[in-house]
C-alpha cells in the first residue's frame, strides 16, 4: 500500500457555515484518523465538504462521507459536498444508487424461552435417537434375513483401524492403571504385612472394572470420534444423500459394520488389558514388596475366580454398542456447515464415555444383588 | 496499451508424476476481464491458485503488480495479498460468523476504523453486490446458492482490491442470475477500475463479459486472445470448447 498521504481534514469555522477541506487520499488504508475526529465532531453549523484537493477516493471515502453527512443531518445541520469530480459522482452513484435503510438484528429471546427451547430440544433429541435405534434394528433385521449384504469387507476393516491400531495406546494405557493401583495398594496393605494380597486386589479390579472401562474411554476417544467426523464429512459433502437415492441404506453401510467391529474388538481388548495391567502390577509388587513373578503368578490362580475376568469381557460388547451407536448416530447430527463436525464429535464423545460409566454402574448394581 | 498486472511466464507444475502444465505463459492488462478457460483438468484452477500463492508452480515466474511472487518475504505477500480479493467456487464463507461479519473481520482486522463506519461499508457492499439488506444477520447455511456466491463476491471487494480473482463465479447459478452476476461483474469492472481474472466454463460468460482469455488444453496454452483471436486457431480443442459445428459461438 502506498502511504503517500494521508487523508487530512481542515474544520474551518465560518460565520454561517463550518467548511471541511478535505485532502489527500481519502482511501481504506489511510482513513483511520479522519473518522476519529468526525466521530467526535459535534455540529453547530451547517457543513459544506470541500473535496476538490482529494488525490484519491475508493468506497470507504464516500461510506464515510455519507455515514456522518447523515448523521448531522438528525441533527437538524445541512451537510453537502462541493468540488467533486466526474469520476468521484460516479463512485457515489455506484454506491449509494437509493437511500440505506437499517435492518435491526433479530430479537435476542428472554431467559425463559431459551429454557423452554432448550427442554424442546432435549426431549426431541431423545426422540430423534429413539427413531435412529429404531431404524437401525430394522435394518438389522432386514440384513439377518438376506446375510449376503452384510458387508464383511467393511467390518474386517474397521477391526483393523479400531482395534489392532489401538494395541499400543491400550497397552500403554493399562500398564500404567496396572502399576498406580499397585502403588497405591502396597502402602497400604503392608501397614498390615499383608503384602500378599496385593495378588488379589489387582487380579479382580483389574479384570473386572478397571481394564473394560479403560478399554472403552480410549476406544471412545478414539473410534467413537472418528466415526463421528467420517460420517459428518460424507453428509456434508453429500455422499450420504447419493447412497441413499442409489438405494445403499446408509446404516447398513456405515452403522453395522462399525458396531460389528467394536462388538468383536472391545471384548478382545479388554482381554489384552487386563494382561498387561496385571503385568503392570507385577512389575510394581516385585519391585516394592519383593513379591517374585513365580509367587504372583502362583497366588493370581487361586486368588482370582474365573467370574471376575469372565464378567469384564461381557462388558465389552455392550461398551462397544454404546459407544459405535453413539458415533455413528451424531454423525448422521451434522448439518451442512463446518462448525457443526467439531460440535458433534464432542457431543458423541462426551455421551460415549457417560454411557460407558452409567453402563457399569449398572452392571456392577446388577451382578452385586445377584451375587455374582 | 494498459500496463501489465499479472504476467506468468514458463509455468511447469506437475503433482506425483502428472504434469499439468508444460510451459504455459500468459499476461493480463489492467483494467481487462480475463478468463482462464480449458477442459476438465486442464489446469487452469491451478493456474488460478498459483496466482494467488496456494500453490507454487515447479518452475517458472509469475509477476503480480511487478513483483515475483516467488520471491516475496512473508510482510510483502501479506501486503500484496490485501490488494487482491478472491471468490472462491463455493463461496468458502466462515461459516460460524454471519454474512455481516465475514465482510467485517477484514476491516477488524486491517483498520483502526470506528465501529460504525464498518458497520457503514458492510452495509454497503451487500447491498454492492445486491444482496437484500437482511442479508447482513444470515449465517451462510440460511443463504442460496446465488446469494453465497453474492456474499463471497461483497467479502472479496471488502478491501476495495484492484485485482479480483473469481474461481468459476456462475457455476451452480441459474440462466437468470449468472446473466445478472456478469453484468454485476462488468459494472464493478467500470465503475471500479478493476482488473477481474476468472476460471469459467460458461461460454456465455465468455461471449458477454470477457475482453481477453487463454484457453489451456494438453498441458499447454492451445490459444490466447479475444475470442475472435482465439475462434481463429485451427485446432481441435478449440472446435470443442466452442462446439464450432454446432450450437455454439459463432465469431
Amino acid at each position: 500500500m502506498k502511504s503517500s498521504s494521508h487523508a487530512t481534514l481542515e474544520i474551518i469555522n465560518g460565520t454561517s457555515k463550518a467548511v471541511f477541506t478535505c485532502s489527500g487520499e481519502w482511501t481504506l488504508n489511510s482513513l483511520a484518523n479522519v473518522a476519529m475526529i468526525l466521530e467526535s465532531y459535534q455540529a453547530v453549523l451547517p457543513i459544506v465538504w470541500n473535496i476538490s484537493n482529494i488525490t484519491e477516493l475508493d468506497s470507504a471515502g464516500v461510506a464515510l462521507w455519507n455515514l456522518y453527512s447523515r448523521k448531522f443531518k438528525k441533527e437538524g445541520f445541512t451537510s453537502k459536498i462541493i468540488g467533486s469530480k466526474e469520476e468521484h459522482l460516479r463512485l457515489y452513484r455506484l454506491l449509494y444508487p437509493h437511500s440505506q435503510e437499517n435492518t435491526p438484528p433479530p430479537q435476542q429471546q428472554g431467559g425463559l424461552h431459551t429454557l423452554g427451547r432448550k427442554t424442546h430440544d432435549y426431549v426431541q433429541g431423545i426422540g430423534y435417537f429413539l427413531d435412529f435405534l429404531g431404524e437401525v434394528f430394522i435394518v438389522l433385521l432386514y440384513s439377518l434375513r438376506r446375510p449376503s449384504i452384510i458387508r464383511y469387507r467393511s467390518i474386517s476393516s474397521h477391526i483393523v483401524t479400531a482395534g489392532f491400531d489401538a494395541l499400543p495406546i491400550i497397552a500403554v494405557s493399562s500398564f500404567l492403571i496396572g502399576v498406580v493401583v499397585a502403588f497405591q495398594s502396597v502402602v497400604q496393605l503392608q501397614k498390615f504385612g499383608a503384602d500378599i494380597l496385593i495378588v488379589d486386589m489387582i487380579g479382580i479390579s483389574l479384570t473386572r472394572e478397571l481394564a473394560p472401562l479403560i478399554t472403552a474411554i480410549v476406544i471412545a476417544g478414539r473410534s467413537g470420534s472418528a466415526f463421528t467426523a467420517q460420517i459428518g464429512a460424507m453428509k456434508m459433502t453429500q455422499e450420504i444423500d447419493a447412497m441413499k437415492t442409489m438405494g445403499f441404506h446408509p446404516y447398513l453401510f456405515l452403522v453395522w459394520p462399525r458396531v460389528i467391529a467394536l462388538m468383536i474388538i472391545l471384548p478382545l481388548l479388554i482381554f489384552f488389558a487386563d494382561i498387561i495391567g496385571i503385568f503392570g502390577g507385577m512389575v510394581i509388587a516385585n519391585t516394592q514388596s519383593h513379591l517374585s513373578y513365580t509367587e504372583f503368578i502362583n497366588r493370581l490362580q487361586g486368588a482370582l475366580p474365573i467370574k471376575h475376568f469372565i464378567i469384564g469381557i461381557v462388558k465389552g460388547p455392550f461398551f462397544a454398542v454404546l459407544i459405535a451407536l453413539s458415533g455413528t448416530y451424531r454423525g448422521f447430527q451434522v448439518s451442512s456447515n463446518t462448525e457443526s463436525i467439531g460440535r458433534y464429535t464432542t457431543k458423541s464423545v462426551v455421551n460415549a464415555i457417560f454411557l460407558v460409566i452409567a453402563c457399569d454402574a449398572l452392571f456392577s448394581v446388577l451382578l452385586t444383588e445377584l451375587k455374582l | 496499451m494498459n500496463p501489465i498486472v499479472i504476467e506468468a511466464r514458463n509455468i511447469v507444475t506437475s503433482f506425483g508424476d502428472t504434469c499439468i502444465h508444460d510451459n504455459v505463459s500468459c499476461t493480463i492488462r489492467e483494467n481487462e476481464i480475463y478468463a482462464l478457460l480449458g477442459g476438465s483438468g486442464s489446469g487452469k484452477s491451478t493456474l488460478l491458485r498459483e496466482m494467488i500463492m496456494l500453490e507454487t508452480p515447479a518452475s517458472g515466474s509469475i509477476h503480480i503488480f511487478g513483483e515475483n511472487i516467488a520471491k516475496l518475504s512473508l510482510v510483502e505477500a501479506q501486503k500484496l495479498r490485501r490488494k487482491w480479493g478472491v471468490l472462491f467456487q463455493s463461496g468458502a464463507l466462515y461459516s460460524s460468523l454471519t454474512v455481516g461479519e465475514n465482510i467485517a473481520l477484514l476491516y477488524k482486522e486491517y483498520t483502526n476504523l470506528p465501529q460504525n463506519l464498518i458497520h457503514e461499508l458492510v452495509k454497503l457492499k451487500i447491498d454492492l453486490v445486491g444482496l437484500p439488506s437482511h442479508a447482513i444477520h444470515l449465517y451462510p447455511s440460511e443463504l442460496s446458492g446465488g446469494m453465497v456466491k453474492r456474499a463471497a463476491l461483497a467479502r472479496a471487494l471488502a478491501l476495495d482490491p484492484k485485482l479480483l480473482f473469481l474461481d468459476e463465479p456462475t457455476s451452480g447459478l441459474d440462466p437468470l442470475s449468472s446473466r445478472q452476476f456478469d453484468a454485476l461483474i462488468r459494472q464493478l469492472r467500470d465503475l471500479l477500475g478493476l482488473t477481474i481474472v476468472l476460471v469459467t466454463h460458461d461460454l456465455d460468460t465468455i461471449h458477454h463479459i470477457v475482453d481477453r482469455f487463454v484457453l489451456l488444453g494438453e498441458k499447454k496454452v492451445i490459444a490466447q486472445g479475444t475470442l475472435n483471436e482465439v475462434l481463429a486457431v485451427n485446432h481441435p480443442i478449440v472446435d470443442y470448447f466452442f462446439q464450432k459445428e454446432t450450437h455454439g459461438i459463432q465469431g
